[in-house]
């Protein structure tokens, strides 16, 4: 199992910088298009063949992986960041604060994450830029994420805030927010952690879902949940099986993630 | 104690649901577009049936009187009047709901049966290569998204329906053999064995009742997953469902439709989710 999880940590580092460095990698623009080369087939001059607007497969696989493999991670930041405060503060303090955040969690458990995805895109401008898109879904994805971890971490806080080492804090005086953020948040650092490193996975996976259905990342601009859109050629896929790429790659990341969760998460 | 704790569940459904009616209420109230009315632009209207039209909506301006308004309607069952499809919300939905309903049935059903017939093996035997193979097979298929399966299915003429089972599959799996394999190192199915009973006397008689609750638990959960992977796959594959319908609705900013999917989808997922809270109450109270 630790060569597997060094296996992941090398694969994932690997996939990491050539994303950072596809502006050295890519031998084009991921927007640029080669009007004699439409859906050409995997060349020397064209590892991964052309789409059907003959933009270069590759360079937009590079580009796609950089924002997919960036911001995934951000949005994981943000819906545990927001679940920090909301589970943590809650289990903290209990009483009727706690079970309101309780009945909310369930309220947005009770809603799967993708419907109400769609609720909340179908207030924003659907037309919007493609940057904005980007930061739209993205933001959107960890927005609505912090239920799910809300609910471990605030378990965790109620553990911790009967446990004897915030008792002694107490009773040797410590004020609340001191030993909020002195004695609480520091040891639930590893659920926090272990939250965080499941949510990137499903952020990955989820924008892929909205990208296929055309609700995330908006076109030029390339992401695996856009590219992966060519799959739905099944002709396209059979004469060039590179457009099986993107696919390829999600799932190799994916794995790895998965792979380097903590134990105990994994195990569960 | 049962009466205190059904209704007590009941209590959370009426809340929930009313919960979710107000949000997705508000939803409607300040989304875009609310007050705007496509026969305001009928060339054929004179003024004056302009301002009745706008006389008609002004009891919606106020916050208090429009959540009342909505709230009732919903006690007597209207879901509101879809502004893209024509046609009432509650029309739709009961047309929709057969295909969902199937999608998600064959994908629960295959998605249990098959996630079961992978755990017991590997809890039982415990045989080293039937356990990686089969925890390599789930995880593969934990990272490859729902949509996508539903395209290689849809494109190679296969099952589509299967695309939920193999979404529901590695969770079943992998939370089963767990619970199963925890299950058969308990001390009392220790002392069975040892004692020399059957080994289905073993798992029907001390390893299931004691896995049942959270087996139980997760079959609420993956309710709820279902009907989110069926969004993709129905749209992806032409499938005239809910999950369909809902996304259709985003596209066209159909709040009637968004809300009442929003209301029904809570209340059902709540209610299943008090079933299986009563269900496991009920194999705890058998077991004592």
């Amino acid at each position: 199992m630790k060569r597997a999880r060094n296996v992941a940590i090398v694969v994932l580092a690997a996939v990491f910088a050539i994303s950072l460095l596809a502006n050295f990698f890519a031998p084009a623009p991921y927007a640029m298009q080669f009007r004699d080369f439409i859906s050409s087939p995997a060349s020397r001059r064209f590892w991964l063949g052309t789409d059907e607007l003959g933009r270069d497969r590759w360079s937009r696989l590079l580009y796609g992986t950089r924002i997919s493999l960036l911001l995934a991670p951000a949005a994981a930041l943000l819906s545990t960041t927001m679940a920090v405060l909301i589970g943590g503060v809650a289990g903290y303090l209990g009483g009727w604060w706690d079970r309101v955040v309780l009945r909310v969690i369930d309220i947005f458990l009770s809603i799967p994450w993708l419907f109400l995805f769609l609720i909340v895109r179908a207030l924003l401008p659907l037309n919007t830029s493609p940057l904005t898109s980007v930061i739209v879904t993205f933001t959107v994805m960890g927005l609505l994420g912090w239920a799910s971890p809300a609910r471990i971490i605030r378990a965790g806080a109620q553990s911790l805030r009967g446990s004897d080492l915030v008792l002694h804090a107490r009773a040797c005086g410590c004020p609340g927010t001191r030993l909020l953020l002195v004695h609480i948040v520091p040891n639930l650092k590893p659920v926090v952690f272990a939250q965080f490193w499941i949510s990137i996975p499903t952020f990955i996976l989820g924008e892929a879902s909205l990208g296929l259905i055309g609700l995330g990342v908006a076109e030029p601009l390339p992401s695996w949940g856009n590219l992966l859109r060519e799959l739905a050629n099944p002709r396209a896929v059979m004469s060039n099986p590179w457009i099986l790429a993107p696919l390829v790659v999600l799932v190799v990341v994916v794995s790895c993630f998965q792979l380097l969760l903590p134990q105990k998460e994994f195990a569960s | 104690m049962w009466i205190g704790r059904i209704g007590r569940h009941l209590a959370v459904f009426v809340l929930t649901t009313v919960i979710a009616g107000l949000l997705g209420a508000t939803l409607m109230r300040f989304g875009p577009g609310f007050e705007a009315d496509e026969q305001q632009l009928d060339p054929r209207l004179d003024a004056q049936s302009i301002q009745a039209l706008r006389d008609s909506h002004s009891q919606e301006r106020n916050l208090l009187s429009f959540y009342g308004h909505f709230l009732g309607r919903l006690a007597s069952g209207d879901l509101g009047f879809s502004r893209s499809l024509a046609r009432p919300v509650r029309e739709l939905l009961s047309e929709r709901a057969k295909v969902t309903l199937q999608l998600m049935g064959a994908g629960l059903a295959g998605g249990w049966i098959l996630g079961l017939a992978l755990a017991l093996p590997a809890a039982i035997f415990r045989a080293r290569l039937f356990d990686v193979a089969s925890t390599a097979i789930s995880s593969l298929f934990l990272c490859v998204p729902t949509a996508v399966l539903a395209l290689l299915l849809f494109s190679t003429n296969g099952p589509v329906r299967f695309a939920i089972a193999l979404l529901i599959f590695p969770k079943v799996f992998r939370y089963a053999r767990n619970l199963l394999a925890d299950a058969y190192t308990q001390p009392h199915v220790l002392a069975a064995r040892a004692r020399g009973l059957s080994g289905a006397r073993i798992f029907f008689c001390h390893v299931m009742p004691s896995a049942a609750p959270q087996l139980l638990a997760l079959a609420g959960v993956s309710l709820g997953v279902a009907f989110g992977a069926t969004i993709p796959i129905e749209v992806l594959c032409d499938f005239p469902g809910i999950g369909q319908l809902a996304w259709k609705a985003a596209l066209a900013r159909d709040l009637p439709v968004l809300v009442s999917l929003t209301i029904v989808v809570a209340a059902l997922t709540q209610l299943t989710n008090s079933a299986s809270d009563l269900a496991i109450a009920a194999c705890r109270r058998g077991r004592q």
